[in-house]
């Protein structure tokens, strides 16, 4: 059988390899994608003083180190059985939502715009942002980049580092906003609005706008049929700080809901000799292998996931975008895996909208940022939903507070088997007996992985690429049958 | 179009990860409006976060090919040795590139414990894996199509150093963003570079030097505190609060980023060429600030400290004097 690599994976972060095996028809056989990496934090933070956690677990991931901070921070309260005051949790949702905003804006522009601006089978040297600041011009590119820096600067105003956040201490944070701090966050949060309504609009002009592209999306070999999962509030809004997991099967029914300290009775994981990633899958239905379907336990854990299962969103401009979508797709749940694309501009106008709230609430200049810690700590779970998907930290620890075990799961972890099928389903789509595989065709296999946003994903990629691959063919004895080259 | 021949070639620059988290690899990307300067000088001939260069277009590269390489991450597995001695290979200047290059970083903290330990708990023993079978990945695995291949995990977290020569070493996780473009800027201009094997992009001063809480004549304590314990003022030094602060030694650099958080340094720049052991430096410093003349008194106080290594070591543990505890 003929093994086709893609190694490594690029233009996402982390480490990742595809095996696509062709059969002798020349059609797709079976494809593996195996990532080839472990750092292993669920041991090595043994030992360690709970409140330590928050600052070690976001090194998991440099993108979204908020994220894992987040969840370690509402970890670390419930081990203590404690709730962070109202400005403590304000300021950490207010750092939370320009935590989202650098990461969306970064995504859209440096990830998935280049596929869909520049085109997919476009020449790979201009398929990057470079690119796309070519097509939509130079004015707007550097308001790309000076948005996310803002975005940053944000972050690191409120939680000190820029990327490696030091804000959270159990039971809240360790630093308060100014007046004066909180009107400059006012002002540049009303930017981060115009520029998120900018941005949906570019993407329903240039993506949606376009015949091929929307085609693409509709009916492309893109579409999983696999259940949601997403963090909702209590009016099942979409909340990404808080709230209780809601998951909802492939017809959009809600399964089940649970709290932090239900977890595992609703998610398992699932371990494959090929892969250092597990493969979580909802407990209830149990692992049925890599399968779409009712009967599946295969969920996925992404933006539309997240609109999926919610009855809508929590802010006026990002409802009326999200009912837009849900109507031009055909009502919900939507399975189409490029409109994970869309479902993250609407979460970037929530974001955008939610930090404007939290800046103009007029307890993000309280001075109320901690609460004492007076109950023995044992266990803490902390679930809060990552860029990537829904994230769970769980420490155990002795009566002084030093961590005996960890479990996490983490965002893009949710995604394993789907983003599996997904490749391989693009795969099977786009290579058969008589397909001439190009650059182009490799490139669209990759965005199947890409919409998924997987974990690291960087800011802004952001150069031209002589962008090279080489495939090569080889038969059953190694011998090698064609060799194709994107130059 | 021919190149005016006075042009300068641009730099031909890599970067590439190891055991990794992503976060230097954002740390370039924060120069933000400048990455365009950036693009204008140097020549991205592999980057796999950004750019869709493979493993095969390195290996095809003749040998010094490559200007400057910033390699982050530890070197944890067979994969990111292989990366590391490629790109010796290839590169005429080779830079660890923040901590875990550097110094190991936080995956270094894994040399507190074994590969089976640490396999066992993510594979078998987390309560919310369910693997009857007792199943470990494996390097090679015959699925029915053919082969799949993983890389070997490794016992010892090692850094850069421990397995290929380093020409400079750039700390901080992530190192700050304009230290960066300081070191690239004198590359790119041509100036003359300190000798081989020295830490650029950071000060040869303590982070408490540069600090700017408030610092008494007052330096003793009768106890230390962790951060939970006490409510800081916001404006005195840590350590004359009582909370253990890395700054004494660990380099300055970074912009103090985590203090203006309200956090204490915990190291992550790792120490300066006078005393190269963070865990030896802190000892030290902290022996000097007990206020007591009683040895059972001092060894009262100094064995309260919680997890003493995983706190002096947290970034350094691979390239310290204990380098892995010995099970």
């Amino acid at each position: 059988m003929k093994h086709i690599t893609i190694d490594p994976i690029t233009r996402l972060e982390g480490h990742g390899k595809i095996n696509i095996f062709l059969n002798d028809d020349g059609g797709v056989e079976n494809v593996y994608f195996q990532v080839p990496e472990l750092r292993g934090f669920e041991q090595f933070c043994v030992g360690r003083p709970v409140e330590e956690l928050s600052q070690i677990v976001t090194k998991i991931c440099g993108v979204c180190p908020g994220c894992h901070h987040m969840a370690a921070g509402k970890a670390a309260d419930a081990v203590y059985g404690v709730e962070p005051p109202p400005t403590a949790r304000k300021l950490r949702e207010l750092f939370y939502m320009a935590h989202f905003i650098h990461s969306h804006i970064a995504h859209f522009y440096a990830l998935a715009a280049p596929d869909f601006v520049v085109g997919p089978t476009a020449d790979p040297a201009i398929r990057n942002i470079i690119g796309v600041i070519e097509k939509v011009g130079i004015p707007i590119g550097t308001e790309v980049l000076k948005q996310r820096r803002i975005a940053q600067e944000i972050q690191a105003l409120i939680g000190g580092h820029q990327t490696h956040v030091v804000m959270n201490l159990p039971g809240g944070v360790r630093k308060g906003l100014t007046s004066e701090e909180r009107d400059d966050i006012v002002k540049k949060a009303e930017g981060f609005v115009e520029f998120s309504k900018f941005s949906i609009k570019l993407f329903k002009d240039v993506v949606l706008g376009n015949e091929t592209y929307l085609d693409i999306i509709l009916n492309g070999p893109y579409a999983l049929k696999i259940h949601s999962m997403g963090l909702v509030d209590d009016q099942n809004l979409v909340n990404f700080y808080d709230g209780k997991v809601r998951v909802v099967d492939t017809e959009g029914k809600e399964l089940f809901k649970y709290g932090p300290d239900e977890y595992l009775n609703y998610i398992a994981e699932h371990v494959e000799p090929w892969s250092y990633l597990k493969f979580p899958y909802l407990k209830t239905i149990g692992w049925k292998g890599f399968e779409e379907g009712q009967e599946s336990g295969v969920y996925q854990a992404t933006p539309l996931s997240r609109l999926n299962v919610a009855d809508g969103m929590a802010t006026p401009i990002a409802q009326e975008e999200y009912e837009v979508m849900y109507k031009t797709l055909g009502g919900k749940p939507v399975h189409n895996t490029l409109a994970m694309h869309w479902a993250r501009l609407v979460e970037l106008i929530y974001s955008a909208e939610h930090c404007l709230e939290l800046a103009r609430d007029p307890d993000i200049t309280g001075t109320e940022l901690r609460v004492p810690l007076d109950k023995i700590p044992t266990e803490g779970v902390g679930i809060v939903e990552a860029q990537r998907g829904t994230l769970t930290h769980h420490y155990w620890t002795d009566e002084k507070g030093i961590v005996t075990k960890v479990n996490i799961v983490v965002g893009t972890t949710n995604n394993n088997a789907a983003i599996c099928m997904s490749i391989k389903k693009a795969a099977e789509g786009l290579i058969t007996k008589d397909t001439e595989i190009t650059e182009g065709i490799l490139n669209m296999i990759e965005m199947a992985f890409r919409a998924y946003d997987p974990c690291f994903s960087c800011a802004t990629h952001s150069l031209p690429g002589q962008m090279r691959m080489e495939l090569v063919i080889k038969d059953s004895k190694g011998k090698t049958i064609r060799s194709v080259k994107r130059k | 179009m021919k190149e005016e021949s006075s042009q300068k070639p641009k730099l031909k620059l890599a970067i590439y990860w190891g055991a990794a988290c992503g976060g230097c690899c954002v740390s370039v990307l924060d120069v933000h409006e400048k990455l365009l300067d950036v693009i204008a000088a140097a020549d991205l001939v592999f980057w796999p976060i950004a750019l869709d260069f493979k493993y095969k277009d390195v290996e095809a590269m003749p040998d010094g090919y490559i200007d400057l390489t910033l390699y982050n991450g530890a070197v944890r597995n067979s994969e990111n040795e292989y990366l590391a001695k490629l790109l010796r290979q290839k590169s005429k200047v080779l830079v660890a590139y923040g901590s875990c290059s550097h110094m190991g970083g936080i995956p270094g903290l894994a040399n507190f414990t074994t590969k089976e330990a640490l396999l066992k708990r993510v594979f078998i023993d987390t309560e919310s894996t369910v693997n009857p079978d007792k199943i470990y990945p494996q390097t090679e695995f015959e699925v029915p199509e053919g082969t799949l291949e993983l890389p070997v995990f490794y016992n010892d977290v090692r850094t850069l150093q421990q397995v290929v020569d380093v020409d400079y070493f750039l700390p901080g996780c992530p190192p700050q963003t304009d230290r960066l473009l300081e070191v690239f800027t004198a590359i790119v201009s041509g100036a003359e570079l300190p000798p081989p094997g020295s830490v650029v992009g950071a000060s040869e001063k303590t982070l408490c030097d540069d600090c700017k809480r408030t610092k008494t004549e007052n330096k003793k304590v009768k106890r230390f505190y962790r951060p939970i314990d006490v409510i800081d003022d916001g404006e005195t030094c840590f350590l004359e609060q009582g909370i253990i602060c890395m700054g004494p030694a660990t380099r300055a650099g970074c912009g103090e980023r985590c203090i203006e958080g309200n956090a204490p340094c915990r190291g992550c720049y790792g120490p300066s060429e006078a005393s190269p052991d963070p865990g030896a430096k802190m000892l030290s410093a902290i022996a000097t600030m007990i206020d007591s003349n009683d040895p059972e008194e001092i060894e009262k106080v100094v064995d309260a400290i919680d997890d003493p290594a995983g706190t002096f070591y947290r970034f350094s543990l691979p390239a310290s004097i204990l380098r892995r505890r010995i099970i």
